[in-house]
C-alpha cells in the first residue's frame, strides 16, 4: 500500500524532472551543495535575512489591503488597521518590528563579511550585489516610513528629498520632480506608496535571487577563510564541505527559532522599541506647518545622518554621507592583506575594525539625539574614523601582520 | 559517517515532530492573517440594523432600503397580488420554501413574510449577484401571457414570484433571500435583527 | 571569539545608552496606570466623554470596541457613554468643527485618540493636576506642565482651583529666576485632592487604553507565542544536534 503510493510519488517526479530540473534545483542547490561544516554564529544571519524578507511580504500584502495612500486618508487607516481590522494590530507590527530586524541582521550580516573577508575574490561580485541590495533595501525602508503619515513619516521625508536639493544646478529641480509638488505631499505619498509596495520589492527579490546564484557558484566563505573547494576528496565533494541540506537547514532553523523569539518578545511587549521602531511624534497626523522639536530619522539610517549633520557644508554634508555608502562597496579592492579572515589578521587590523565597530555604533547613537556641539564634536572625530578605517586599508591591510593560513578548516 | 550508529528511528520521531509543531504553528500563523479579511469593526458598524417607516408605502409599491450595503426590497401586497402567487405554485421550483437558508424560519410560510402584506426581501439574484427588476403588471407583451407580476432579472432570464420565489427552469437556483427583520410598529421595522421570542 | 563577546557586549551597550538618553528632563510625577482594571477604565471613560468630548474628538475610537474591551452591555453603553441618537458602531466624533474650535481657543483642540502615544501617560496624568490660576491668560489659568497652554482647566468643578507657589531664586550669571515648587488650593472643587488624583488617574488609564485598545490581547498573546517557540526551539536544537553527530 504504502510502497505503491511512493512508487506513485516516484513516477510523478520522474515526469516533473523529464519536463522541468526538479531534482538537480533541489540537488544543486541544498543536498549536493557542499558548504563548509565551520560555520559559527555570524553566519545565521543570510538565511535570517530572507525569513525577514518573507515576513516583510507577506504582512505588506495584507497591510496593503487596508491602508489608504492619501494625505487625507494615510494616518486614519494605519489607526484603522491598528483597530477595527481584525488582528491588523499584529499584521502592522510584525510589519514595523520587521523593518527594524531587517537592518539588525542585515548589519549583522555585513559585519560578517568584514570578519571573515567574505567580500574577498573570488566573492567581489557577491559582495556587490549584497551591496546594491542594501541601498535598495534603504530606499525601500524610507519610502516605507512615510507612509503612515506621521510627523516624523512628513518631516523625515521633508529633509531626506531636500538632500538632492544640495546637488549643484539640477538639485532643486530634481527635488521638485521626486516629490512632485513643491512640499512632501499628497503626490508624494502616492507615488512612494507605489515605489514601496512593488517597485523596490521587485528590485529586491531579483537582486537576492542574483545573490543566491552568486553564492552557489563561488560557494561560502567561512570562519578560517579558506577555500574549500581547494580540498577535494575522490569523490569530488570537498572534504570540509558538508551538504547544505539536511545539515545546514537543521542548523539554521535552530537560528530561526532564536530569531523568531527574540522578534515575538519585540512585536508582542515592546513593539515601539522605546521609541526607536515607532517614534512618539509619529503618533501625530502630518503638519506641513509645523516641525516637531526634534527630528531624527529611524534608528537605521542615524549612523549616516550624523555624518551628513557633521559636516558644516550642505552639499559636502551630501557627498560624506553618500561616500559613507559608497566606500563600502570598494572593500573589496581596499582590502590588500594576504589573507581573509580576521583569525589570521594581526593586531593592526583588529584595532582598526574595532575602531570602526564603535564609530559606527557611536554615529547611530549620535544620530538620533540633538545637535549640540558636544555631539557635533564626536560625530565628526568618529565620521573621520569612520572614514580612516577604509580609506587607510591598502595602508595598513598590507603591513599588518599575518598567520598562516591552515591547511583544513577548523572544527572542533 | 558509520551508517550502523545513525539512530534512524529517534531521527524520524525528531523530524515527525519538528514537522507536526512546524505545520501547527503555521497554522496559527495564517489564522491572523485570513482573519484580517473578514467585515472589520467599521465594516460590521455600517452594517447595522436599519430602522426604516413604511406608514407612506401604498399597495403594490416597492421601495428599496440599504441594509449591508445590500439593497432591500419591502413590497406592500395586497390579497389580489397573493392570489396571483398561489397560482403559480406549480410553475415554482421550491414554492414551500424548503430551501431553510433562503430565510428565516418566522418567513417559512406561504407568504414569506412575517406580515403578508409587506415583503421582506434582500433585492440581488440568486444566480450572479444582478439585480432583478420588479414587474408587477400582469401579462406584459414581453413576458408572454402567463406572467401574473414578479420579479425579472435582466442578466440571465430568471425569474420570481411577488414572493421572490424562482420559477423553475431558469438559471437562479434558489428564491431571494429574505433577511432578519421584525416590526417595532405594524408601519415601522428594523431589517437586520430577528424578532425577539418568536 | 573574544571579539565575538566584545561586538556583542558593543551592541547591547548601545541602545540602553540610547534609551536612557530618551527620557524627558520634566520632573513628571507618576500615573501608575492598570489596564486590567475595568472598574478604572470604565470610570475612566465617564469622565472623558462627561469632560472631554466636548471639544477634543476620539474619532479613531468606536464605541461598541469600548463596550467589547470594558464589558459593558449595549444598554449600558448607551447610558453611560452615547450622546443622545449616537450608534453603537460610531466613533467618538464631536459637533464642533476644528475652524470654530481654533477661533474659540486660538488653536484647535487635538484628537484624542492616539495622544497618549506621543506625550505618555505620566505627562498627561501631571499635566492635568498642574493648572494655577493665572489672571494674564485668556482662561485665567496657566498650567506648569504645558506652559502658556491654550486649554482652560476643563476639570476644574472636580479639583477646584489652586495657585502655584513660586520660589525666586538667583541663577549662576545673576538672573533672577522663578520655579514652580508646588500648589495651594484655594477653591476647593467637588473632590477632595486624593478623590481628584484618582479620577485623573483613572482618565489617564482609560486615555492610555483608547491610544491602542490592543495592548492587552497583544500582552496576553505574547505569552503563549513565546512559550510555543521555547519548546519549538528545544525541539529543532535536538534536531540539530541528532544530525549533527555525523560531522566530524
Amino acid at each position: 500500500m504504502s510502497n505503491r503510493l511512493s512508487d506513485r510519488i516516484l513516477s510523478l517526479r520522474d515526469w516533473v524532472d523529464a519536463r522541468f530540473p526538479l531534482t538537480k534545483l533541489w540537488e544543486d542547490n541544498l543536498t549536493k551543495y557542499y558548504a563548509p561544516k565551520n560555520f559559527n554564529f555570524w553566519y545565521y544571519f543570510g538565511s535570517l535575512a530572507l525569513l525577514v524578507l518573507v515576513i516583510q511580504v507577506v504582512t505588506g500584502i495584507f497591510l496593503t489591503m487596508n491602508y489608504k495612500p492619501t494625505a487625507e486618508t494615510a494616518f486614519a487607516s494605519v489607526e484603522y488597521i491598528m483597530r477595527d481590522v481584525n488582528w491588523g494590530w499584529l499584521i502592522r507590527y510584525l510589519h514595523s518590528t520587521g523593518a527594524s530586524f531587517f537592518f539588525i541582521v542585515i548589519y549583522l550580516h555585513m559585519f560578517r563579511a568584514m570578519l571573515y573577508g567574505s567580500y574577498r575574490g573570488p566573492r567581489e561580485l557577491l559582495w556587490l550585489i549584497g551591496m546594491g541590495l542594501f541601498v535598495v533595501l534603504m530606499a525601500e525602508a524610507f519610502m516605507g516610513y512615510l507612509l503612515p503619515w506621521g510627523q516624523m513619516s512628513f518631516w523625515g521625508a521633508q529633509v531626506i528629498i531636500s538632500l538632492f536639493g544640495a546637488i549643484p544646478y539640477i538639485g532643486e529641480d530634481l527635488a521638485l520632480w521626486i516629490r512632485g509638488d513643491y512640499v512632501v505631499a499628497d503626490a508624494t505619498l502616492n507615488r512612494f506608496f507605489a515605489f514601496h509596495v512593488i517597485a523596490a520589492p521587485l528590485v529586491l527579490i531579483g537582486l537576492v535571487v542574483l545573490h543566491i546564484v552568486a553564492l552557489r557558484s563561488v560557494g561560502s566563505n567561512n570562519p578560517d577563510g579558506i577555500e574549500i573547494k581547494k580540498n577535494k576528496g575522490p569523490d569530488g565533494v570537498p572534504l570540509d564541505g558538508i551538504p547544505f541540506h539536511p545539515y545546514h537547514t537543521v542548523k539554521d532553523m535552530v537560528g530561526v527559532a532564536v530569531f523568531l523569539i527574540i522578534f515575538a518578545a519585540v512585536v508582542f511587549y515592546a513593539p515601539e522599541m522605546g521609541g526607536y521602531a515607532l517614534e512618539k511624534d509619529n503618533f501625530t497626523p502630518a503638519n506641513p506647518l509645523k516641525t516637531p522639536e526634534h527630528i531624527a530619522p529611524v534608528w537605521y539610517f542615524t549612523p549616516f545622518y550624523a555624518i551628513l549633520r557633521a559636516v558644516p557644508d550642505k552639499f559636502i554634508g551630501v557627498l560624506a554621507m553618500g561616500a559613507a555608502i559608497g566606500v563600502l562597496f570598494l572593500l573589496p579592492w581596499l582590502d590588500r592583506s594576504p589573507v581573509k579572515s580576521i583569525r589570521q589578521r594581526g593586531m593592526v587590523f583588529k584595532t582598526a575594525l574595532t575602531v570602526f565597530v564603535v564609530s559606527f555604533i557611536s554615529l547611530a547613537y549620535l544620530g538620533t539625539v540633538a545637535a549640540t556641539p558636544v555631539a557635533t564634536l564626536f560625530s565628526r572625530i568618529f565620521s573621520i574614523l569612520y572614514f580612516a578605517f577604509f580609506l587607510l586599508m591598502p595602508i595598513y591591510s598590507r603591513w599588518d601582520k599575518t598567520k598562516p593560513v591552515p591547511e583544513r578548516v577548523t572544527f572542533k | 559517517m558509520s551508517s550502523d550508529e545513525i539512530d534512524y528511528g529517534r531521527r524520524r520521531m525528531l523530524i515527525a515532530a519538528t514537522t507536526a509543531m512546524g505545520g501547527v504553528g503555521a497554522a496559527y500563523v495564517a489564522t491572523p492573517f485570513i482573519l484580517s479579511m473578514h467585515p472589520s469593526a467599521r465594516a460590521e458598524a455600517a452594517g447595522a440594523p436599519v430602522e426604516v417607516d413604511i406608514s407612506k408605502l401604498e399597495v403594490g409599491q416597492l421601495m428599496t432600503v440599504e441594509w449591508r450595503g445590500q439593497p432591500v426590497w419591502i413590497l406592500r401586497r395586497d390579497e389580489e397580488m397573493l392570489e396571483n402567487t398561489r397560482s403559480l405554485e406549480p410553475l415554482l421550483r421550491d414554492p414551500n420554501s424548503d430551501e431553510l437558508a433562503q430565510q428565516p424560519a418566522y418567513a417559512k410560510n406561504e407568504h414569506r413574510s412575517i406580515n403578508p402584506e409587506y415583503m421582506v426581501m434582500i433585492g440581488i439574484c440568486t444566480h450572479l449577484g444582478c439585480a432583478p427588476t420588479f414587474r408587477p403588471e400582469v401579462a406584459p407583451i414581453d413576458l408572454g401571457p402567463e406572467w401574473k407580476g414578479g420579479f425579472f432579472c435582466p442578466c440571465h432570464g430568471s425569474s420570481y414570484d411577488l414572493s421572490g420565489r424562482v420559477y423553475a427552469g431558469v438559471p437562479a437556483p434558489t428564491n431571494l433571500v429574505v433577511p432578519p427583520y421584525h416590526f417595532t410598529l405594524s408601519t415601522r421595522l428594523v431589517i437586520g435583527v430577528d424578532p425577539e421570542a418568536v | 571569539m573574544r571579539y565575538l563577546i566584545f561586538v556583542i557586549a558593543l551592541l547591547f551597550g548601545m541602545p540602553q545608552a540610547a534609551f536612557a538618553a530618551g527620557g524627558s528632563n520634566l520632573d513628571l510625577d507618576e500615573a501608575n496606570i492598570d489596564l486590567a482594571d475595568k472598574v478604572s477604565l470604565r470610570n475612566g471613560a465617564k469622565l472623558f466623554v462627561d469632560y472631554c468630548l466636548n471639544c477634543h474628538s476620539a474619532e479613531l475610537m468606536r464605541y461598541s470596541r469600548i463596550g467589547q474591551d470594558l464589558d459593558m452591555t449595549d444598554e449600558e453603553l448607551i447610558a453611560e457613554l452615547l450622546p443622545a441618537n449616537g450608534k453603537i458602531g460610531d466613533t467618538m466624533e464631536i459637533v464642533m468643527q476644528p475652524k470654530e474650535a481654533a477661533q474659540w481657543f486660538g488653536t484647535a483642540p487635538p484628537d484624542l485618540s492616539v495622544l497618549m502615544r506621543v506625550r505618555g501617560e505620566d505627562w498627561v496624568y501631571s499635566y492635568l493636576r498642574a493648572f494655577y490660576r493665572d489672571e494674564s491668560r485668556p482662561w485665567g489659568v496657566n498650567n506648569s506642565v504645558f506652559k502658556d497652554v491654550a486649554m482652560p482647566h476643563a476639570l476644574w468643578e472636580l479639583q477646584g482651583l489652586q495657585e502655584a507657589v513660586v520660589e525666586t531664586h538667583t541663577d549662576e550669571d545673576g538672573h533672577e529666576r522663578e520655579t514652580i515648587t508646588g500648589f495651594k488650593l484655594v477653591e476647593p472643587g467637588s473632590l477632595s485632592p486624593e478623590a481628584y488624583d484618582n479620577a485623573v488617574r483613572d482618565l489617564v488609564n482609560f486615555m492610555a487604553y483608547v491610544s491602542e485598545p490592543s495592548k492587552m490581547q497583544r500582552l496576553a498573546l505574547g505569552k503563549w507565542v513565546l512559550g510555543f517557540l521555547f519548546i519549538f526551539l528545544i525541539l529543532v536544537y535536538m534536531l540539530k544536534k541528532e544530525y549533527w553527530k555525523d560531522i566530524r
